[in-house]
């Protein structure tokens, strides 16, 4: 079977929205997950602390490959049989939650002591303290960073062809041993992940210039 | 039903998987050493904008940030040889390290030249060292003293990513355990090693570059 060059691109164009798909799936869930991880990390209790800190050293110091083959393997033996959309979703999720949390931690920490102190002495819960006083001031922090830990999950998608996710770098190699032009497909895969990385980056980037402007 | 786990059938494969963990090493050791040079050169004709250079390490930051290392990979592995380049699965996966970390290492390390005061180069002229020494002590190792953190923490992710590279068949640390899980099926028992190995790793890189950095570089300063 012969393919043009349109059939590839428009092939490339599918796995490309899958990868998409998958980016946004682990963006929202790792950010509600990475919430809840930051919120116990920065806990005065020390046993909700460690956990999350061991979470958080867990999910950094191994490969994002090893923590995919886990969630694969690992969720089958419990007898769910398990697509490899809904494991990677998974441990995407997992991934970016780790690293969200510590991101975050490190915005909250940088509020000074006194506006829990003085929030404390309005009689605020530690949790509306949280909510109310120190998250909103941490946010305009936390966008940069955040935006720019995005072009990481795009990238960490690509990952995920390899317990069969037909994403774009997946549907780039089918491409790549149809056609046998690895050097264009790879390339077109490629300027793909560029297309969707590149605007963050450079947003990241904006977006930290205009703060330390106004701040 | 439920699973008996048994790690009796990986535990027999010790020998595999520390020779894979070793393999994962020295391919980090060297992809540092020559990512790491690059990174220099990259930072200094970065941050002292020697054109045309300069143009040309910006977009290769920009390209090789901006996509993922597997499909780098794959370009350099699948790609490459259709240019009539052949290379062996381990040189592919060394030099894609190298490229990758070479990138993230010019921006980490460009952030610490710039950070050099202007005074101090013209202070060490006036003090009569050479452009060399004066590179060496006042611009380099300073420079990679502030951003030494940054720039381990970025080798352990370049490491931790080598984990991929068992894709093009780099007889690495994953891909010991691939071979493992094939032929014993306790896939989930073979990760769960695997996984555990690679985090000592991480915490042993770590502590170790800690280590060069306090011996070799932060004293200095």
């Amino acid at each position: 079977m012969d393919f043009t060059l349109w059939d590839i691109v428009r092939n490339l164009l599918t796995g490309l929205q899958w990868t998409l798909a998958l980016s946004l799936v682990a963006f929202i869930g790792g950010g509600v997950i990475g919430l809840l991880v930051m919120t116990l990390r920065i806990s005065e209790k020390p046993v909700p602390r460690r956990l999350a800190r061991c979470y958080i050293e867990l999910f950094q110091g191994t490969p994002l490959l090893m923590q995919l083959f886990l969630v694969f393997f690992g969720v089958a033996l419990m007898g769910i049989d398990i697509s490899p959309w809904f494991a990677a979703a998974l441990a995407l999720t997992l991934f970016t939650s780790a690293y969200l949390a510590e991101i975050w931690r490190g915005c909250v920490e940088s509020i000074s002591n006194g506006q829990w102190e003085a929030s404390a002495s309005l009689a605020l819960t530690p949790f509306e303290q949280l909510r109310y006083v120190i998250l909103p001031q941490a946010l305009r922090i936390a966008v940069a960073p955040t935006v720019g830990f995005s072009v990481q999950v795009v990238k960490g998608t690509a990952v995920t062809s390899i317990i069969g996710f037909t994403e774009l770098t997946k549907t780039g190699g089918m491409l790549a041993n149809a056609t046998f032009q690895p050097f264009m497909v790879y390339g077109f895969v490629a300027l793909g992940y560029f297309l969707l990385c590149y605007p963050l980056s450079l947003s990241a980037r904006y977006l930290e210039r205009r703060l330390h402007a106004s701040a | 039903m439920a699973y008996q786990f048994d790690f009796i059938p990986v535990l027999q494969n010790t020998d595999l998987l520390l020779r894979g963990a070793l393999f994962t090493l020295e391919l980090t050791a060297i992809g540092t050493l020559l990512g790491v040079s690059l990174g220099i050169v990259g930072a200094i004709v970065r941050a002292w904008k020697i054109q045309p250079f300069s143009a040309i390490f910006g977009v290769y930051v920009e390209l090789i940030r901006n996509t993922p290392f597997l499909v780098q990979l794959f370009f350099i592995f699948f790609g490459l040889p259709s240019l009539g380049l052949q290379i062996s699965e381990w040189q592919a996966a060394v030099l894609a390290m190298v490229i990758n970390l070479g990138a993230y290492s010019t921006e980490i390390i460009r952030a610490g030249v710039q950070a050099i005061p202007r005074g101090q180069i013209e202070a060490s002229a006036a003090l009569a060292m050479t452009r060399f020494e004066t590179f060496r002590h006042v611009v380099l190792v300073p420079a990679l003293g502030k951003v030494w953190p940054a720039l381990s923490s970025q080798i352990i992710i370049v490491m931790l990513g080598s984990a991929v590279c068992s894709q093009i068949a780099t007889e690495e640390l994953s891909f010991a355990a691939n071979f493992i899980q094939s032929r014993n099926f306790r896939s989930f028992e073979t990760y769960i090693i695997t996984t555990l190995i690679y985090l000592c790793m991480a915490l042993l890189v770590r502590q170790l570059l800690a280590w060069i950095g306090r011996r070799y570089i932060a004293r200095s300063r």
